[in-house]
């Protein structure tokens, strides 16, 4: 690990991307449902999952999306990036979603659909279960 | 990031959601700066206002906080989306109008200064120099670090909303001493305020977090202003420092043809339907000087002039705003060039402007195309 941007404590199933996420344009905030055909997560939900990816990019107002995905109740539980971008920053912050960076070694350990635990009370944030 | 036994209690939610909330933002935004502490700020100067921007999840989100969020110090605000006073002239859709309202009340009940301005360094006194401040709005935030003495992040929208209501920021790297390993040696001869915003819009995509600059000659307001707009469009950098830097930097030229690179991205028309002045908004001196240029002269197209309603205020008192009304200016408060429905593709093709900030937004978001001319051009071309 290297950082804990927003802390807290979850459970859940691994949604493993390779592409990083520009909320503002490729999540449908109602569904919380990739919408972007060229994104490697297309058509995939991101409801209660701990999603794993590089970064967010694009326009800072994203942070409104992760809000909104959290209000419908369509957001992830976590999210682990590699690298800490202020629009998921701000966003997870807004939301409440705990948020985590991981080496880059760290983020090729975790594939798609492990089920983990994440506290970022513990020393070390990540269980496999 | 060490905090203080306060702020601890507040990130656990022992002072409020709302407190919790803002303090999640700062430590957010403080780790992923790299921020080792949060600093106590006397302003703070938010975007994120026009409806154009936030969009319907920013307007519920404002709307549900400002319940009970209140700012803590000197706050505020950038443009909206339109002047209130003659909206009704634009033929904007009732969602539009209803949505930018409900974002003005939700500011305005937590307390936040409407000034609905991006010159907020021009309009309001300038606090004693290094004071720590909190500018959300790009341009603004590189004229404090750069001309005014002043210390800010560039700050997010969120990051300066929980510095207002908390008096904090976190203090990442713009706001401690800096040695940028770059230095851009301004190589233009007789540069206008379009050069001038080039040099920003170059410096933007070049540095990193602030950017040595050297070689400029004396300049106005206008260039100061077109320079800070130019870098705030291009990338992340924020402060520019004048001189020569360390001898080790790297040192990259600001020549002509560097500028011709600049002008063919952003200039994508020969002439344009409509003349829009002003992003940032103009301040009582260009306001003076334009009138001053028109004496005598009637523009033939539309002419949209941006400026703050006090500096409308004042320059009605002095009676410029009649002379530029003579020539043919539309003076618009509470607005900007950049981002407003006020332009559309709809009826417009293309718009004039000496404004490189303003020819980004307007290629990028309201799809028109440009047409770059300094403002001495656009008189000679555009009035009789």
């Amino acid at each position: 690990m290297k950082k804990i941007l927003v802390s807290g404590k979850v459970q859940g199933t691994v949604l493993k991307s390779n592409d990083p996420i520009n909320f503002l344009g490729t999540v449908d905030k109602k569904t919380g449902i990739i919408s972007d055909k060229n994104h490697d997560l297309f058509q995939k939900s991101l409801k209660d999952s701990i999603l794993v990816f590089p970064s967010g990019v694009g326009s800072s107002v994203g942070a409104y999306t992760i809000y909104s995905i959290k209000s419908n109740n369509v957001a992830p539980r976590a999210m682990i990036c590699q690298k800490a971008d202020l629009t998921v920053a701000t966003g997870c912050a807004l939301a409440n979603i705990p948020l985590i960076t991981i080496t880059d070694e760290e983020f090729l350990s975790i594939e798609d659909g492990m089920k983990i635990s994440l506290d970022t009370d513990d020393s070390n944030p990540i269980h496999h279960q | 990031m060490e905090l203080t036994k306060q702020e601890e209690s507040a990130l656990k939610g022992e002072q409020g959601e709302m407190m919790q909330m803002a303090y999640r933002i700062l430590v957010a935004t403080g780790e992923a700066t790299d921020a080792e502490k949060l600093i106590p700020i006397e302003w703070t100067h938010l975007s994120g206002v026009n409806y154009n921007t936030i969009g319907d999840a920013g307007e519920e989100f404002l709307s549900s906080i400002s319940k009970e969020a209140r700012v803590k110090v000197k706050t505020t605000l950038n443009p909206m989306g339109f002047d209130i006073d003659n909206v009704s002239n634009y033929g904007l859709d009732e969602n539009f109008i209803t949505k930018q309202l409900s974002i003005k009340n939700s500011y305005e009940t937590m307390g936040v200064i409407p000034s609905f301005s991006c010159i907020p360094y021009e309009i309001y006194d300038i606090p004693k120099k290094g004071t720590q401040v909190a500018f959300a709005e790009s341009n603004a935030a590189i004229h404090a670090n750069s001309y005014d003495n002043l210390k800010t992040n560039k700050e997010s929208a969120f990051s300066a909303l929980a510095s207002a209501l908390t008096g904090k920021s976190p203090n990442s790297s713009l706001r401690k001493e800096d040695k940028p390993n770059v230095t851009i040696q301004m190589k233009v001869k007789n540069p206008n305020e379009l050069s001038y915003g080039m040099l920003g819009f170059f410096a933007g995509k070049v540095g990193d977090i602030s950017v040595n600059v050297s070689g400029l000659a004396e300049m106005d307001k206008r260039q100061c202003k077109a320079m800070c707009g130019g870098m705030g469009t291009s990338g992340t950098c924020a402060k520019f420092i004048f001189g020569e830097g360390d001898s080790d930097c790297e040192k990259i030229d600001f020549d002509e043809k560097e500028m011709l690179n600049i002008f063919d991205e952003l200039n994508t028309a020969e002439k344009g339907d409509i003349i829009t002045l002003g992003s940032p908004q103009l301040g009582l001196d260009e306001i003076t000087e334009l009138s001053e240029k028109l004496k005598g002269r009637s523009f033939k197209k539309r002419c949209m002039v941006f400026t703050p309603r006090i500096v409308k205020e004042q320059a009605k008192k002095l009676g410029y705003t009649n002379e530029l009304e003579r020539a043919g200016c539309e003076i618009l408060s509470d607005c900007c060039t950049c981002l407003t429905p006020l332009i559309n593709k709809d009826s417009v093709d293309a718009v004039t402007t000496n404004s490189i900030k303003g020819a980004f937004y307007l290629k990028n978001s309201n799809g028109v195309d440009v047409n770059l001319k300094p403002l001495s051009q656009i008189i000679e071309d555009e009035t009789s």
